[in-house]
């Protein structure tokens, strides 16, 4: 009959969990995950922004009837009425709307306070143009439209938004090349410092694994012992690194509540990027646990 | 499965001195093609760029032999029994082990053959961070038998040679003794066809000796073949057994049933 007392495994064959290499291995995985969870997100918020870039800008031009001084100057209201029928007679323009007047006042009332346009656009205390905004079809000659339409109207100036789109769009592909970067180099040095671990593990422990291999241990065997270590450790310090990095999110969407700057990003994550989040600290281990085996298997060649 | 496919354990009285050993026959010959479980054909062994420290040294044993294996210290006892379990290659000459050349072998060979042979270290290499019972399940669990198997019969082996209050013990914590019965208690677990201790009895008083010595026996009547590296002159009188006697590297007593062959 055994006594109870030895009913459980009492743990490795290996003394792994003793190694001091051990405990700063689950450290630097906490601040690695830690360091690429906060990067993922950075890239997840960056591909938010420029997609509400594109799907608020894109396909659009902005025309500005700029109101002229001088006897022989047309009033702005029949410039514009010109400039409309031009537009909706153009091929490809889809719509084309004159802002009202309180609208532009809304827009330039941060700067200007609520006394910057009056009523009456020619009367106004400042000059200020009227704003046509046009949607257009993909593909529409907005070099051609601008052309006609300085031709006809006087002082008219067309915005095609697709011009600076494009610049925020190569500001926000290489933020986000960044960001990825930094996700890659983060795994990168989770990789080198399993594998530091794993050999010091390995040259620390070098007798018992001789033991091991001469009683018959596969490479297999003692590789699987070393997983389980690096797995353990990894996944203790990926959940720290995440649980650090998902406190440092909320507190960022707290306080970028308050913003109102509408094309600064939007601190919150959608459920599928929360989920996205939470795969890296898995993805991190599972890349601790292959590193772990590969440095294992490659480095118990040398044994006899 | 093969290893449940061996006779189960049975019966065991701790404290019996000769009481049936807890494991079963071990399975198949074990002997090589040419009824050899060891063959041996002008084998040298140096250490790096060091001297020879076994020269020319042509044996063969048979399967279920018994051999002491005598010589003064430094007279390559620990090197002979280094080659048999291959922790070492052979400078020279060849090696044939359960009729495979050595020479032949890949490491992925090497865990399979390893695990027929039984080892008493002379410096015991128990594993200070495991307690009795787990350092003489190492073999089992190397071996992928299922937990419940490893625990009972390690307990009862160790119950078998008298630790049976100790199973949980560290080795630090047993006498010399206590870690020398702990290790071979390992070394014969996993019913080895191979047993090779190196000075087993160097640290147990003799009425201890002698018991290990009738475990061996007990091992030896089962159909393992056995060799013991010892110094002890008393032991190889009261047991009848052929001597391989090693003088400077050199192998000067042939076993009986290598001469035969010759």
């Amino acid at each position: 009959m055994i006594p109870k007392r030895v009913a459980a495994r009492s743990g490795y064959d290996l003394p792994l969990a003793t190694d001091p290499t051990g405990r700063f291995l689950a450290w630097i995985m906490a601040l690695m995950v830690y360091l690429g969870v906060l990067s993922l997100a950075a890239a997840l918020l960056i591909s938010d922004m420029a997609g509400r870039w594109d799907g608020g800008l894109s396909n659009g031009l902005t025309v500005q009837i700029i109101p002229q001084s001088g006897t022989a100057a047309r009033p702005v209201a029949e410039r514009t009425a010109a400039a409309l029928a031009l537009l909706r007679a153009s091929p490809g323009v889809l719509s084309a709307d004159a802002l009202p007047p309180e609208q532009t006042a809304k827009l330039v009332e941060p700067w200007l306070g609520d006394r910057g346009l009056a009523e009456d656009t020619d009367a106004a205390l400042l000059p200020f143009p009227v704003l046509i905004d046009v949607t257009i079809a993909a593909g529409t000659d907005t070099a051609d439209l601008a052309r006609r339409l300085k031709a006809a109207v006087p002082a008219a100036s067309v915005d095609d938004h697709g011009a600076w789109l494009a610049d925020l769009r190569r500001l926000a592909r290489s933020l986000q090349t960044t960001a990825l970067a930094v996700v890659g180099l983060v795994s990168l040095a989770g990789v080198m410092t399993v594998v530091f671990a794993v050999r010091a593990g390995l040259a620390i422990h070098r007798h018992v694994v001789q033991l091991l291999h001469l009683m018959g241990a596969t490479d297999r065997y003692v590789a699987r012992q070393f997983e389980s270590h690096v797995l353990r450790l990894a996944a203790r310090g990926g959940g720290t690194g995440l649980g650090a990095a998902v406190l440092t999110l909320l507190v960022f969407g707290w306080a970028s509540g308050g913003l109102r700057a509408t094309l600064l990003p939007d601190f919150t994550l959608a459920l599928w990027q929360w989920a996205a989040l939470a795969v890296l600290p898995l993805v991190l281990c599972l890349l601790a646990v292959v590193t772990a085996r590969r440095t294992v298997l490659r480095t118990l060649e040398d044994l006899p | 499965m093969e290893y449940e496919a061996r006779r189960p354990l049975r019966g065991l009285t701790s404290g019996a001195c000769r009481a049936p050993a807890p494991w079963g026959c071990p399975d198949g010959s074990g002997g090589s093609g040419d009824g050899t479980v060891i063959r041996f054909d002008n084998v040298g062994l140096r250490y790096g760029s060091g001297p020879e420290i076994l020269m020319d040294v042509s044996f063969a044993l048979l399967p279920g032999s018994f051999h002491f294996l005598t010589g003064a210290s430094g007279a390559g006892k620990s090197s002979l029994l280094k080659l048999i379990y291959m922790a070492h290659r052979p400078t020279r000459g060849q090696i044939t082990l359960f009729d495979r050349s050595m020479a032949r072998l890949t490491r992925d060979d090497l865990p399979e053959l390893r695990r027929r042979i039984g080892v008493v270290f002379q410096d015991f290499q128990l594993l200070p961070h495991l307690s009795a019972l787990d350092n003489v399940a190492l073999p089992l669990r190397l071996a992928g038998v299922p937990e419940g198997a490893v625990r009972t019969q390690c307990a009862e082996l160790l119950h078998w040679v008298g630790l049976g209050n100790h199973l949980e013990s560290p080795p630090s914590t047993l006498s010399g003794g206590q870690q020398q019965r702990v290790a071979i208690a390992r070394a014969v677990i996993n019913r080895p066809r191979l047993l090779l201790a190196d000075e087993p009895t160097g640290n147990v008083d003799d009425g201890i000796g002698m018991r290990l010595l009738y475990l061996f026996e007990e091992m030896h009547k089962l159909g393992t073949t056995v060799i013991i590296a010892t110094h002890n002159e008393t032991l190889i009188q009261r047991f009848d057994h052929p001597c391989l006697h090693l003088e400077n590297g050199r192998l000067t007593a042939m076993p009986r049933a290598f001469t035969r062959r010759m």
